[in-house]
């Protein structure tokens, strides 16, 4: 991108990059919908789910995404950027509120108050983004495009006039004086604070810990009849102060900029990951931003696993087991076999996870890895239905997996989960192989889970790999899927180092 | 105002967590039975003697500290157990307060503080009185500072001040409340402020030197402004009740605090009555600093070292004592016949470790021991209650937790660790849970059945260990001594079947 060109949007360069909305059953197949609902959560106000729906087409397009995120790895940046988010949401909740209102200083007040984070907002980033080293278009330009902005004289005049009025506000004291139903209301001389003659006075006795007496008072930003008259007498008593705060707002009142605006809500599709990601990282689960090939077939990655499962076993997702797999030559399906709880359908899962977020331009679940870019990821897996007969839940099978052969293009990624379980051996394993051939006469690239060992050798686009069930403990779900030919289970473990009691094992624990 | 009897420079809270394995702890050496013996049926007592039992010190200074203070109370104890009841009657003197409400509003809060300051500034003076009375006759360091604390704080003019305060808190010229604009102008910050004083020409009509202001009167059927002023005035009293009650809280809290600690002495007192009416000696102990990570610096030696708490269960009978002399060694196996005293030994050393660190006597004519980091226990379980696991699986299981938490400078006592899988197995796996722990600078003290496990450790001639070994006299009958001696292949199990079968030929009684 031409560094001078003016900032855009920062998901994209290019508008016409963004790609259509993916097959719904395919998020929940893969669990991806956990971790977009998981992601999303809490930002509701961005409605951040149509992003997750356009996956990328373009490699260019996914490379601007992941110089975006290359410069939110430094933590002042994303901090900045977070920050920045937390003070919108505060000055949008401010402008709601002011909308409410009827009071006039009480508006006033409110919008006033919204305007002050705003430029306060503004400045921090523009100052946070000026202190780091930006190493991607998307933010250098948006960096520039906000330093031209805060730099001009509408700005720099409004935040001179915020902090004028406001300090103005912030200087009023008064008194009320109740007798009775008598009130009286005149400026604060400088009377002693008692609750601060009493504390001091039994200071000696203090500790740290103690109930908190104050009563939680309800608090909402209206007032009724008796606080305006207080509130109108205080204006009486410093009229000065409230005349400059209605000049304010007749000079201000539309402030927000629709360019900030637009950034505040499409770099939440950053931050949302990064926040879903950070815990996991910081457990010590590896992350990285994938070799994108839109021409190449060759796969190769290593260290990965299930981000659903991982985000699941939080906070002790470091005992997650990682795989590696790759494809080379003529190999473009992994027929999965192995024992039931092996950790068959996490490695699928796992695998068309990792297409699709890579589509979607974010670091994957992987310590390193090259990838092919996708048109669009399909799933096959098999359905719950309780009514269904045997034949019919077959049935439905078939269909589906005609509508998504043909669909698919030989750009499309598959991944097929326990297919065809549902009927017998030899109708899966002649349905499979049909399947299968189809699968390699197109050139989709593909996961193919099923307990039908003939299939892993079926031709040559077809790689064996292995579930193998941790010994000591099958329910622990540390999932290790080999590449070796199908064939039965292996187990070893020696009870002591089953629970990290052996001379080895024990010097490191005490170690550390 | 700090009681300061248990630490120099700090609470004895009762709040604090007690180490993760205190249940191990508990039932490996038969702490119920101390504790017992030390809450002489006071329940708050019992919780006291806990916390206080499970103190792990490890700085001598600070054990000699409590030795000190415990001393006082040996040579005084029925002043100690007056000083106790004194703190009782202020906690329990919020009872006479009718009315006490859960939630109450800060003027109720305000009304019923005042009540309770006025009867604690009376049990105040009369603390003050104590320490007038009794400074000169106590000696240790953490007494002496109290008492001259309470003669210091607690003077007259301080006492005078309060009741001013007490007096004030009427507010009988009503209610002046400070305030700044909030959030969107509502008035926030509500404070109340001390009424300006007033001079005569104020209290004259038509002289008033009143500021500028401005009035206006809430009308007489006006629900809704009413409440807002009662409302406001509240806001403004909030803080000055908070103050209050939360200074009444102190109050509290600084006699719980001292009965809390002299109740951990008074445990101790009671415990020290029940061994020395047995006729069992108890001794001031040497700590020795700091934790040792390796043998050179590992110390331990003891004259006449029993069981406490065997001791208090044995009615008439006296538990036998034990001499020891482990200076410099980083392993202590003891091994022998079964009923031999190997597991009594095992548990007076793990008390005696106890209760040098907590700052009381310990059960022996005399012990000195550097102090340890932490205590742990791996015994042999009877049964698995949950029976989720295997034997083998639930020690190997507990023997892992404890490598999470044990660090070196620690004590790890064993007690027919790993007899729950065949002897080669079992020693197999102990030999390299000992040799990784030792390794690290952990001391470890183990009773083992394990010959394949004893007997090549004896073998390897390792200086930094000792071996012990249950006697047993040639007519087969025990001393309970565990003096040193090297791992014999057998056991006695036989002599055992003997003395409950009576002869080994009965076997066929059901």
């Amino acid at each position: 991108m031409d560094p001078a060109a003016p900032f855009g949007s920062i998901l994209s360069d290019r508008p016409a990059d963004r790609g259509e909305r993916d097959d719904p059953s395919m998020f929940g197949d893969l669990n991806l919908d956990q971790v977009f609902a998981a992601m999303a959560a809490g930002r509701d106000e961005y409605d951040l789910m149509p992003f997750f729906g356009a996956p990328l087409r373009d490699v260019r397009a996914v490379e601007y995404r992941h110089q975006v995120q290359r410069d939110l790895e430094d933590e002042a940046v994303s901090g900045a950027v977070a920050e920045f988010a937390e003070r919108m949401g505060e000055m949008r909740r401010h402008l709601a509120q002011a909308r409410k209102l009827r009071n006039r200083y009480q508006k006033e007040h409110w919008l006033l108050d919204a305007a002050g984070i705003y430029s306060r907002a503004l400045v921090a980033l523009a100052g946070a983004l000026d202190a780091a080293e930006l190493g991607s278009p998307g933010l250098a330009a948006f960096r520039q495009y906000l330093a031209e902005y805060t730099g001009s004289p509408a700005f720099t005049g409004l935040i001179a006039d915020i902090a004028r009025v406001t300090g103005l506000l912030d200087e009023v004291r008064y008194c009320v004086n109740i007798k009775g139903n008598r009130v009286r209301v005149t400026r604060y001389e400088g009377e002693a604070d008692y609750s601060a003659e009493v504390e001091q006075t039994f200071a000696k006795f203090a500790e740290n810990a103690v109930k908190d007496y104050r009563i939680g008072f309800r608090s909402w930003p209206e007032m009724n009849h008796v606080e305006e008259r207080i509130l109108d007498l205080v204006a009486r008593l410093f009229p000065e102060v409230f005349q400059a705060l209605d000049e304010f707002c007749a000079r201000h009142d539309r402030y927000l900029d629709e360019k900030i605006r637009v950034f505040d809500r499409e770099i939440q599709f950053y931050a949302a990951y990064q926040d879903f990601i950070a815990p996991m990282k910081a457990a010590g689960l590896e992350f990285c931003y994938p070799a994108i090939s839109a021409g190449s077939k060759q796969i190769d990655v290593k260290g990965s696993f299930d981000l659903a499962l991982a985000a699941k076993l939080m906070p002790r997702a470091a005992a997650i087991v990682r795989n590696d797999f790759h494809l080379t030559g003529p190999e473009r399906i992994i027929v999965v076999t192995g024992p039931n709880h092996g950790g068959k359908t996490t490695f699928a899962r796992m695998f068309g996870q990792l297409h699709y977020l890579a589509s979607l331009g974010y670091p994957i679940p992987a310590r390193e890895a090259g990838l092919f870019l996708p048109d669009r990821v399909f799933t096959h897996f098999e359905r719950e239905e309780d009514l269904a007969t045997l034949r019919g839940k077959f049935e439905d099978e078939l269909v589906r997996i005609r509508a998504v052969l043909e669909q698919a293009t030989g750009d499309s990624v598959l991944v097929m989960n326990e297919s065809f379980a549902s009927t017998t051996l030899r109708d899966a394993a002649s349905v499979g192989e049909r399947v299968l051939d189809r699968m390699t006469a197109q050139g989709l690239l593909g996961v193919y889970v099923t307990f039908v060992d003939e299939l892993a050798s079926r031709n040559e686009a077809c790689v064996s790999m292995v579930a193998t069930v941790m010994p000591d403990n099958p329910a622990e779900r540390t999932y290790q899927v080999h590449r070796k030919p199908a064939d039965g289970l292996a187990y070893a473990a020696a009870i002591a180092g089953k629970y990290g009691l052996t001379y080895r094992q024990l010097k490191e624990r005490l170690a550390s | 105002m700090k009681a300061f009897l248990m630490y120099p420079d700090r609470d004895f809270y009762l709040g604090q967590d007690l180490p993760l394995n205190e249940a191990d702890l508990t039932s490996d050496l038969e702490l119920g039975v101390l504790l017992r013996a030390m809450a002489d049926g006071d329940k708050f007592l019992a919780d006291v003697a806990r916390l206080g039992l499970h103190s792990g010190l490890t700085s001598p200074e600070e054990i000699a500290y409590r030795q000190h203070v415990l001393a006082d109370c040996i040579a005084q104890p029925s002043v100690v157990r007056d000083l106790y009841g004194v703190a009782i009657e202020a906690l329990t003197a919020e009872k006479k307060i009718l009315g006490w409400l859960f939630r109450d509003s800060p003027e109720t809060i305000v009304h019923r503080t005042r009540q309770l300051m006025q009867m604690y500034v009376d049990v105040l003076r009369r603390l003050r009185g104590f320490a007038d009375t009794h400074t000169a006759s106590f000696r240790s360091e953490g007494f002496t500072r109290f008492f001259a604390m309470l003669s210091k704080e607690l003077g007259d003019e301080y006492l005078a001040e309060m009741e001013a305060h007490i007096d004030e808190l009427a507010f009988r010229r009503g209610t002046l409340i400070s305030a700044r604009l909030g959030k969107g102008s509502k008035g926030a910050g509500y404070l109340v402020r001390r009424q300006p004083e007033q001079s005569w020409r104020d209290r004259i009509p038509g002289m008033n030197r009143n500021r500028s202001g401005y009035s206006f009167y809430i009308a007489e059927r006006d629900e809704t402004g009413m409440r807002t002023l009662s409302d406001l005035t509240s806001r403004g009293l909030n803080g000055t009740a908070n103050a209050l009650a939360q200074s009444t809280d102190h109050i509290r809290a600084f006699f719980g605090m001292l009965r809390a600690e002299l109740g951990f002495y008074l445990g101790c007192l009671n415990l020290r009555d029940r061994l020395t009416a047995k006729g069992q000696p108890v001794c001031f102990p040497e700590p020795i600093g700091p934790p040792p990570t390796d043998a050179g610096h590992a110390r331990l030696s003891a004259r006449g070292l029993y069981d406490a708490s065997l001791a208090l269960t044995l009615g008439d009978a006296t538990a036998v004592g034990n001499d020891v002399e482990a200076d410099g060694k980083q392993l202590i196996m003891i091994t022998g016949a079964n009923q031999g005293g190997k597991s009594t030994f095992l548990r007076s050393v793990g008390l005696a470790y106890l209760m040098m660190q907590c700052g009381m006597f310990v059960a022996a004519e005399s012990f000195a021991a550097s102090v340890s980091t932490g205590i742990f226990t791996h015994f042999k379980r009877e049964e698995d209650a949950t029976m989720e696991k295997g034997k083998l699986d639930e020690e190997l299981d507990r023997m892992s937790v404890i490598a999470g938490r044990i660090r070196a400078g620690c004590l790890l006592l064993c007690n027919e660790s790993f007899a729950s899988t065949n002897e080669r197995e079992g020693s197999e796996i102990a030999r390299q849970v000992i040799r990784a722990l030792t390794e690290a600078g952990i001391r470890i003290i183990v009773v083992t059945h394990l010959y394949d496990l004893a007997g090549r450790c004896y073998a390897a001639r390792d200086p930094a260990a000792l071996f012990l070994r249950a006697e047993r006299q040639p007519d087969g009958r025990r001393t309970f001594r565990v003096p040193p001696g090297e791992p014999l292949p057998t056991s006695y199990g036989e002599d055992l079947y003997r003395q409950v079968f009576g002869t080994a030929d009965t076997a066929g009684v059901t």
